[in-house]
């Protein structure tokens, strides 16, 4: 056994080569001295939009509508032609002791030395296991993007009859793909009072797809010794149970980011997103390491994760142009129902996040929230926001509502209200 | 594959090719034997002794003076020594009871006892000091503990691999997916009727697990009665190891060992098992009840434990009996030999009651005569996670660069180990049996990202076994 590794020492080594590490990469290839270097585990790079088979990706960072493969290759071609080597099949396995990348790929192990590493590893979505779905374990139970892979990038077919549990925007995304290899929906359930992202479609689409929505309503069991057999669905308000037969089921949305190298480099993390806690300017805790894209997010679309890298490169250029570190920042507290906020450190002052957005979760429906402002008991700004703040997909919230935040003064408190 | 019907009839058939059924065909072919290994499911190990909580035991809290005691405390040696010719993973992590209660502290003394009479003497009690020194991640309210640093974690998938590959290497036939469905004994021989077919043999051995009763009774015994033990597993993220590094036991009660924490040879903390009677013998299902009383346990002996993330989620069958030691029997004029109600610590037994059962199996008239010619034990592939694996070997991955194409992420298995694994001795018929032979989708994100590459692999090997006509 020999464990011997190459050395390299790029500029800038971007871990991840979806939406927000190419981006990142894009904008830091022409920037910097020296190499910009990204690391992307899967065969080939440009993240889950390659196997996203639909339209609407793009709009935000390149002012134009794509589907996801084609937004995923053009984003690969912009960050190569700006001059960024990216390395597919090379899998970032963890820390070095002096803080460099240990790489495994085809071509042998390496040791990655970069004067900044920009961690751009994404989010998943819980599997069944993780949300303790009882019964038997059949084949047939997927996520949505184990599903898509199946679909769009190794052209298989599902089965024929599938329930997708979970209502977001990425429950609709995986009722596409199962129509396209001819997968019937019969049926889409959720525990929410309503579907989370349902309002967001266009109706022609909801009424083209006729996916049976049922709310308030949980999956049970599932059913079924070789094949999935059926799922017993409970309606959550009088605890009545029946079975759905089915030969599919979909965990779709419940996102945690991919946080296993934030965790094993002992990155301060953000209680609500389990992604290491950045400030505006994308910092971690730890100096050198920055952060972009759904990591901290899990998630928000793939354009708001590409605007991150150009967000984070600009932070980067500081960083290695040795512009000091600034003092401590003030904590961002997501209160009930917000689930989290990103950033989850406000540094008073100081660069505020991508697009002047605070990015949120909600857990509760709100359709004119209020958002408010606290720290130390002293209310620091309240808006009324014209958009409704909906489970299942990103809220954003203007980040001057921090520009009265002092610091030294203690966290501050979202929260949101009727 | 021979077919059943035009084989020779074969010196011994063993029914059953889980832990102790491939040992005991492992030991056979060590002499001028034809062996046959049968078995119901589609892979060896696919039964009870997959899903063990996967503790090599020192046999400290056996029952002294029983079968089970004397076999487990040898069988202990016997596998260690196995596992490092062979390199079946395992870890000397360790493990501590603890008391919870003044009647669990009181019990300790006599645990302690009762261990030396099984002959191991290190266990020693220890205050509750010394156990948040050993586990400071426990929950508030340990009062004291018995230390038994012998038990050792290993991996019991790979055991009852490595023992079925050792025994096709030495010429044990093995029938996969090939149910026992009725026996017709003759004087020479005796016809075994199954699903695919009739298997002849002059000796039959009777190593179908929580089957072995309903075999047993085809020969006319009705001896011991079998009853399914499902056992409830909640497997923590490998983000969670560094919270336990030994196993962590409950002072046993007369409701058995209760629920345990323990690392996993892969790098994970199992929570569990439960133990509930059940009747129906292929349910492995999971239940809201089982998580229930599994979390409530939890949340009690470690509470930082179950802010982590769950990985997977298991039931296994155990083999609870109505007699209370195993039943290693032979019967000479029937030429029939069981190793029945073999419970949860035949995974460290196994070899010792294949060396047993061979001596008994030897007096009462089978030829042992032993071969010079063997092969060498067989290398397993290392799926545990505290020795080096593919993707950190630099020699490996540049001798063959499959070994640096990490496929499944979560674990980091490579193209190579998937790729050895539907190559090797036994390959695995399912997905199930990839698993247990690489880790692939076992992970924490099992699926999203490797599940279509994974399964793909695996199908297009079954597809090209199937063109050669070897399933």
């Amino acid at each position: 056994m020999s464990t011997t590794r190459t050395r390299l020492s790029p500029t800038v080594a971007i871990v991840g080569g979806g939406p927000a590490g190419l981006r990142t990469a894009r904008e830091l290839a022409r920037a910097v001295p020296g190499r910009t270097l990204v690391l992307e585990r899967e065969q080939e790079a440009g993240g889950v939009p390659r196997h996203c088979g639909h339209t609407g990706f793009g709009v935000r960072d390149l002012h134009r509508v794509l589907t996801g493969p084609v937004y995923a290759r053009r984003m690969v071609r912009a960050a190569e032609r700006a001059g960024a080597e990216i390395r597919t099949g090379a899998m970032v396995t963890g820390w070095s002791p002096d803080g460099g990348l240990e790489v495994t790929a085809p071509d042998g192990l390496f040791e990655v030395r970069a004067d900044a590493v920009v961690l751009a590893t994404g989010a998943r979505e819980r599997p069944r296991t993780a949300r303790l779905i009882p019964g038997d374990r059949p084949d047939g139970v997927f996520t949505t993007g184990h599903l898509q892979n199946l679909v769009h990038l190794h052209h298989r077919r599902p089965g024929r009859r599938a329930v997708i549990v979970g209502s977001e925007l990425v429950s609709w995304s995986a009722v596409l793909t199962l129509r396209e290899a001819g997968c019937r929906t019969v049926l889409m359930t959720t525990e929410r009072p309503r579907g989370e992202a349902y309002a967001m479609l266009p109706l022609a689409g909801r009424a083209g797809l006729r996916v049976p929505l049922r709310t308030r309503t949980r999956v049970t069991r599932i059913i079924g010794k070789g094949r999935v057999e059926a799922v017993q669905i409970e309606d959550v308000g009088s605890g009545r149970r029946w079975n759905v037969p089915c030969d599919t089921v979909v965990f779709t949305g419940d996102w945690i980011p991919d946080n296993e190298l934030a965790r094993s480099a002992g990155l301060a993390l953000s209680p609500g997103t389990l992604g290491p806690a950045v400030d505006g300017a994308l910092r971690t805790s730890r100096p050198g390491v920055f952060a972009a894209g759904n990591l901290l997010h899990p998630v928000d679309t793939a354009d708001i994760a590409a605007l991150d890298g150009a967000h984070v490169a600009r932070t980067v250029l500081d960083h290695l142009a040795g512009r000091t570190r600034p003092g401590d920042g003030v904590p961002i507290v997501a209160d009930a129902p917000l689930r989290w906020l990103s950033p989850a450190t406000y540094r008073p002052g100081e660069r505020g996040p991508a697009r002047g957005r605070l990015l949120a979760w909600t857990d509760e429906y709100v359709p004119f929230p209020r958002v408010r402002v606290v720290q130390n008991g002293r209310t620091v700004a309240e808006r009324r926001l014209p958009w409704p703040a909906a489970p299942g997909r990103v809220f954003r919230i203007p980040s001057g509502l921090l520009d009265a935040v002092r610091p030294g003064d203690g966290d501050v408190h979202v929260s949101l209200h009727c | 594959m021979t077919t059943a019907q035009t084989a020779p009839t074969a010196d011994v058939a063993v029914i059953g090719a889980g832990v102790v059924g491939s040992a005991v065909a492992r030991a056979l072919s060590a002499h001028r034997l034809d062996v046959v290994l049968l078995d119901a499911r589609a892979d060896v190990g696919d039964g009870t002794s997959k899903a063990n909580t996967a503790i090599l035991h020192t046999g400290f809290d056996a029952t002294p003076g029983t079968l089970e005691a004397r076999l487990v405390a040898e069988g202990y040696h016997l596998l260690k020594d196995y596992a490092d010719r062979t390199g079946i993973p395992y870890e000397p992590t360790g493990a501590l009871l603890v008391a919870w209660d003044d009647e669990q502290l009181a019990a300790l003394p006599g645990l302690k006892e009762k261990a030396g009479k099984n002959g191991y003497t290190e266990a020693g009690i220890v205050g509750p000091d010394e156990v948040y020194r050993q586990v400071p991640s426990l929950g508030p309210g340990a009062l004291g503990g018995l230390s038994v640093p012998g038990e050792s974690i290993i991996c019991t998938w790979t055991t009852t691999l490595a023992l079925a590959t050792e025994a096709v290497r030495r010429g044990v036939r093995l029938l996969r997916s090939h149910r026992v469905e009725s026996v017709t004994p003759g004087p020479d021989a005796t016809v075994l009727h199954t699903d695919r077919g009739d298997v002849r043999a002059r000796w039959v051995v009777n190593a179908a697990g929580l089957g072995g009763d309903v075999l047993d009774a085809m020969f006319g015994y009705d001896r011991f009665h079998l009853h399914p033990r499902r056992g409830e597993l909640l497997v923590y993220d490998k983000q969670a190891r560094p919270l336990v590094d030994r196993i962590v036991l409950p002072v046993p009660s007369k409701l058995g060992k209760g629920v345990l924490i323990s690392p996993t040879i892969y790098g994970n903390v199992m929570l569990g098992p439960t133990a509930e009677d059940m009747t129906d013998r292929t349910d492995t299902s999971t239940t809201e009840d089982g998580y229930a009383f599994l979390l409530g346990h939890g949340r009690r002996i470690m509470p930082s434990l179950l802010q982590e993330e769950v990985t997977a989620t298991y039931a296994g069958l155990r083999a609870a009996g109505d007699v209370s030691d195993y039943t290693v029997e032979v019967d000479a004029a029937q030429r029939y030999a069981v190793a029945g109600g073999i419970r949860s610590t035949g995974l460290t037994a196994g070899m010792a009651v294949a060396e047993h059962l061979l001596n008994l199996l030897g007096e009462a008239g089978l030829k042992l005569r032993e071969r010079t010619d063997l092969p060498d034990p067989p290398r397993m592939p290392n799926i545990g996670e505290a020795f080096p694996r593919p993707y950190t070997d630099a020699g490996r991955v540049a001798a063959d660069p499959a070994y640096g194409s990490v496929v499944c992420f979560c674990e980091r298995v490579t193209r190579g180990e998937i790729r050895d694994a539907l190559a090797s001795t036994i390959p695995p018929r399912d997905m199930d049996g990839l698993r247990r032979r690489t880790r692939a989708m076992n992970g924490r994100c099992q699926g999203f990202y490797c599940g279509a590459n994974v399964t793909g692999m695996l199908e297009r090997a079954l597809r090209t076994a199937d063109e050669e006509g070897e399933r």
